[in-house]
């Protein structure tokens, strides 16, 4: 995390024209995967961007009453119509999986393996959890008629949004509930203290993968912020 | 430098690490935020209130991932800079489409609702 050998440099925004004009690795003391994953998520932001703004005009643009998420979202707890609920439950499973992937990235660069995977499991079944979630909210939704062209509660763009994003960020979490299993699988084997090589990639690697893994999984964390922020709260 | 011998300068020397603290507190926080962007929907908020509520506790718990949690605090200015600049294309892009979704829904509501 802190390397030593980047004491001696500037710091601050001195720092932004030296690195970029030294004429060899501009992301100084960022090991190049991560870098890599960076400018993925970078990429990633513009996708999600683009669904969300989307929306925005589709919301804005149309003429019908746009259905009342507060109600559509609402789940009976004995009895009593509690609004958002599973939603609320959904942010907070994925609020706790990204606290655990946080401290399994700091276990790791402590080289505590069987913390460090302990950790990732419990945050792939954190992510688990949430997908399952979101499953059985797409099914009830279906089951009451939603569909990507019309739906009973109001405009007819709600289901072709709510689909498409929660969809996407659904596929995102899924992709990173299996990248953790198997990464659990790799801590806890030691691959990181004793540098086996990857199956895929063939590459020595240490815990600074755990790092990389750890970004895109906040990063889906942090979608579903705005998720959360604009299509079920505004 | 060469990627292995990286690995194995660093094979028994721990790096220096953040306190586990500063990560309780993070995600702390995150719950107590969550909790009170979820209260919003609850006390039903309604107009300026409800949607400035919403972004202001939308933005410091993104921000608050962003820093801590995926480290941004403590990188170089450099990747910092990369990362946040393009936003304001983003901001721009979201601008257009405000204004372009007034223009649709007024055609809308001159040719659909009026009858033009």
């Amino acid at each position: 995390m802190s390397d030593s050998s980047l004491d001696n440099l500037p710091k601050g925004w001195k720092s932004v024209p030296s690195d970029l004009g030294s004429d060899q690795t501009a992301f100084k003391g960022v090991q190049w995967g991560k870098a890599m994953m960076w400018i993925f998520l970078l990429s990633d932001t513009f996708i999600f961007s683009c669904f969300l703004i989307s929306y925005m005009k589709g919301r804005a643009s149309t003429v019908v009453d746009w259905p009342n998420t507060s109600h559509v979202f609402s789940l009976d707890f004995m009895g009593v119509p509690v609004p958002l609920l599973l939603i609320a439950i959904m942010t907070f499973v994925l609020i706790t999986s990204s606290g655990t992937m946080a401290l399994a990235v700091k276990y790791g660069y402590e080289k505590n393996r069987k913390m460090c995977g302990h950790l990732i499991l419990a945050t792939a079944i954190g992510g688990l959890i949430f997908v399952g979630m979101q499953a059985f909210e797409w099914s009830k939704l279906i089951h009451e008629g939603v569909r990507p062209w019309s739906n009973p509660f109001g405009a007819g763009q709600f289901g072709s949004y709510f689909f498409m994003i929660t969809g996407f960020h659904g596929t995102h979490v899924s992709i990173g509930v299996i990248f953790l299993f198997i990464f659990a699988r790799k801590v806890y084997r030691g691959d990181f203290d004793t540098g086996r090589r990857g199956f895929f990639t063939t590459m020595k690697s240490d815990y600074v993968s755990i790092e990389i893994l750890g970004l895109y999984w906040h990063f889906v964390d942090l979608v579903w912020v705005f998720i959360f922020a604009f299509f079920y709260l505004w | 430098m060469n990627e292995n011998t990286e690995i194995d300068k660093n094979k028994d020397k721990p790096a220096q690490t953040h306190k586990i603290g500063i990560y309780l507190w993070i995600w702390g926080l995150l719950f107590v935020l969550s909790f009170f962007s979820y209260m919003v929907d609850w006390y039903q908020f309604q107009g300026m209130l409800r949607w400035s509520l919403i972004l202001f506790f939308m933005f410091l718990k993104a921000g608050l991932i962003m820093a801590f949690f995926m480290h941004l605090f403590w990188e170089r200015y450099t990747l910092v800079n990369v990362l946040l600049w393009p936003m304001t294309a983003i901001a721009c892009f979201v601008g257009l489409m405000v204004a372009e979704a007034k223009y649709t829904f007024f055609s809308r509501l001159i040719y659909f609702v009026l009858g033009g």
